[in-house]
């Protein structure tokens, strides 16, 4: 076998260098004899080297397959890695003047609230909610004059793809509020007066309810659990929000129904209409209030930077007490704007009428303002309201409130 | 009569069978996506500078060390997954010439949310592409209720669109 002369210094000059001889080359040049048995040597050390990388790289991938299990198995807390903590808060500042010339200057820590789920398997599934009310509670009520609350605690079972039931303490399906109601979620530093007083938000009760949701975008739910006790007498006769139990030794004499069907096959739209009933709504009979009946309704439509919201509900409570306390009818609506202007800021009006039983239950408010969330989770929020009693100029108010909310 | 409503409440618990939301199992996604024919598994480790992508894209450090993805020609499919408030939201994903394709929720495991798994929410996402800032380049309607579940599907479309653009897949992308 012949080597042309330019074959063999390449040859050579690749040998030197890659076998880092070259400052040790011999004076005298290697035989084509010797630079073939170095070159087979140097492919058994390509080979062997090539094999290594092959076997680090399994290493690796092994290692790596370990550690993402460790991580799946213990994304969780507890025993299991199956128990979901969560939470939010929000913190308000209001600077507000009545009618009667009285201001209102406070900030509260209204709502300090902490998830805790727990998930059983993988149909069945514990919900809880602890929430602690305007900075705690003490024996006495002073200086801590809130409240500790379990607004929700119970357990879901997955009955197929589509129906779940739950057993428990649940937030009622009624309004837009009710069951998602955390800041970040919603504008305006205080929530809208109509699913405060006409609506009882947060409004939870013990029982039973099954869900289920259609592939047309369609779902529905049905609840029996324990119904209001509204007072009959007192400066709060007939008022729906001190009719809560709070399923604090909750009279059960007359359970109450709630009923939702919801539409939200187009994507930004809500469409949704809940009815609830119960046949005493004082859970006392022969006290001039019976039956009582709540109509909610609902839209919700988001387009790009728009959000409209509307809502109206409305009770219709039998008996000749409440119709004797005007208590007899009690409805409210509000209509909201927003637009963002971009992803992290956005700005709102609101049109809220209430008309309740008691007389500042009775006005017309007039909401703006603007939330702007530095952190998709945290918002912090500025609003202006003018509330317009119907029959009580001192009653009136007027003012802002500044809020920080956060989720978690 | 309530009394009955309850019982009838309670003895439906018993039926409970099977849990909610496995919708496509992700091999059988990924059959679907390539014909039956998929190509082998290749894996993308988040390190170094994208790993700092992908943090930013998720708004937390990724959860995987390395993704699987399975690509030919132009287009690459992912299954990722996402929290939406509780449990996270398995979607299969496929990027064609650096536009969303396809996007399907394969597991859904929230207690709300359940409308994204739905074809008239997530076909907002087809030919959705990435900006220079790593965002969507639309708007995609969300769903009351649902913020959650809705913010997971856009980050997981996000971070596939920067991944695809991080294979050999992208090379022919317009």
């Amino acid at each position: 076998m012949k080597f042309r002369p330019i074959f063999n210094a390449s040859v050579l000059a690749t040998a030197l260098s890659i076998n880092g001889l070259a400052s040790a080359a011999p004076s005298k040049a290697p035989t084509v004899e010797e630079l073939w048995t170095i070159i087979q040597q140097q492919q058994k050390q390509i080979e062997r080297l090539s094999a290594k990388t092959r076997q680090n790289e399994e290493k690796v991938e092994a290692t790596g397959e370990i550690l993402e299990k460790q991580v799946a198995t213990s994304s969780g807390h507890g025993a299991s890695g199956k128990t979901t903590i969560g939470g939010y808060g929000e913190l308000h500042y209001n600077n507000l003047e009545q009618g009667d010339g009285e201001e209102i200057k406070e900030a509260d820590l209204h709502r300090f609230v902490l998830f805790f789920g727990h998930e059983f398997n993988e149909r069945t599934r514990l919900v809880t909610e602890l929430e602690v009310e305007h900075g705690g509670v003490e024996a006495d009520g002073s200086p801590l004059g809130g409240e500790v609350e379990v607004e929700q605690a119970y357990v879901e079972f997955d009955i197929n793809d589509t129906t779940s039931a739950k057993g428990g303490v649940f937030l009622l399906p009624v309004g837009i509020l009710n069951e998602t109601h955390e800041p970040p979620t919603f504008y305006g530093v205080e929530r809208n007066p109509v699913e405060n007083i006409i609506i009882p938000a947060t409004w939870w009760a013990g029982g039973a309810s099954v869900s289920t949701n259609f592939a047309n975008g369609i779902s529905a739910d049905f609840a029996l659990h324990t119904g209001l006790q509204v007072p009959t007498s007192g400066s709060s006769a007939f008022r729906i929000r001190s009719g809560r139990q709070k399923i604090s030794n909750a009279s059960a004499n007359d359970l109450a129904m709630t009923a939702r069907v919801k539409y939200t096959g187009i994507p930004g739209l809500e469409l949704s209409g809940s009815l609830h009933y119960q046949s005493d709504i004082s859970q006392t009979s022969g006290d001039g209030a019976d039956e009582a009946t709540l109509f909610e309704t609902h839209a919700v439509w988001n387009r790009g930077p728009f959000t409209a919201k509307a809502l109206f509900a409305s009770w219709d409570i039998d008996g000749d007490a409440a119709a004797a306390a005007d208590g007899d009818k009690q409805d409210g609506y509000y209509i909201e704007g927003a637009y963002k202007l971009n992803k992290d800021f956005g700005i709102f009006a609101r049109y809220n009428n209430v008309d309740g039983v008691r007389v500042q239950d009775e006005f017309k408010q007039v909401d703006v303002g603007f939330n702007w969330w530095p952190n998709e989770d945290v918002v912090i929020k500025v609003d202006y309201m003018d509330r317009e009693n119907d029959n009580d100029s001192d009653r009136d108010v007027d003012g802002f409130n500044v809020g920080i909310g956060y989720q978690f | 009569m309530s009394r009955w409503l309850y019982l009838f409440l309670v003895c439906l618990l018993p039926l409970t069978t099977h849990a909610r939301g496995t919708y496509q199992e992700p091999s059988a996604f990924i059959n679907d996506v390539f014909a039956e024919t998929p190509p082998t598994a290749k894996r993308l480790w988040l390190t170094g500078e994208l790993k700092k992508s992908a943090s930013a894209i998720l708004g937390h450090a990724p959860t995987s060390l390395r993704l699987r993805y399975w690509g030919r020609d132009a287009r690459t499919a992912w299954v990722l997954e996402e929290i939406g408030k509780e449990k996270p939201i398995t979607v299969g994903i496929v990027v064609n010439k650096n536009r969303i394709e396809r996007v399907k929720v394969l597991v859904f495991r929230e207690s709300r949310g359940w409308e994204v798994r739905h074809d008239f929410f997530t076909k907002q996402f087809i030919d959705a592409r990435l900006t220079a800032a790593r965002e969507l380049d639309r708007s995609i309607d969300g769903i009351s209720g649902a913020t959650l579940s809705v913010r997971a599907l856009k980050k997981l479309t996000r971070l596939s669109l920067h991944l695809h653009q991080q294979t050999p897949f992208a090379h022919d992308a317009p």
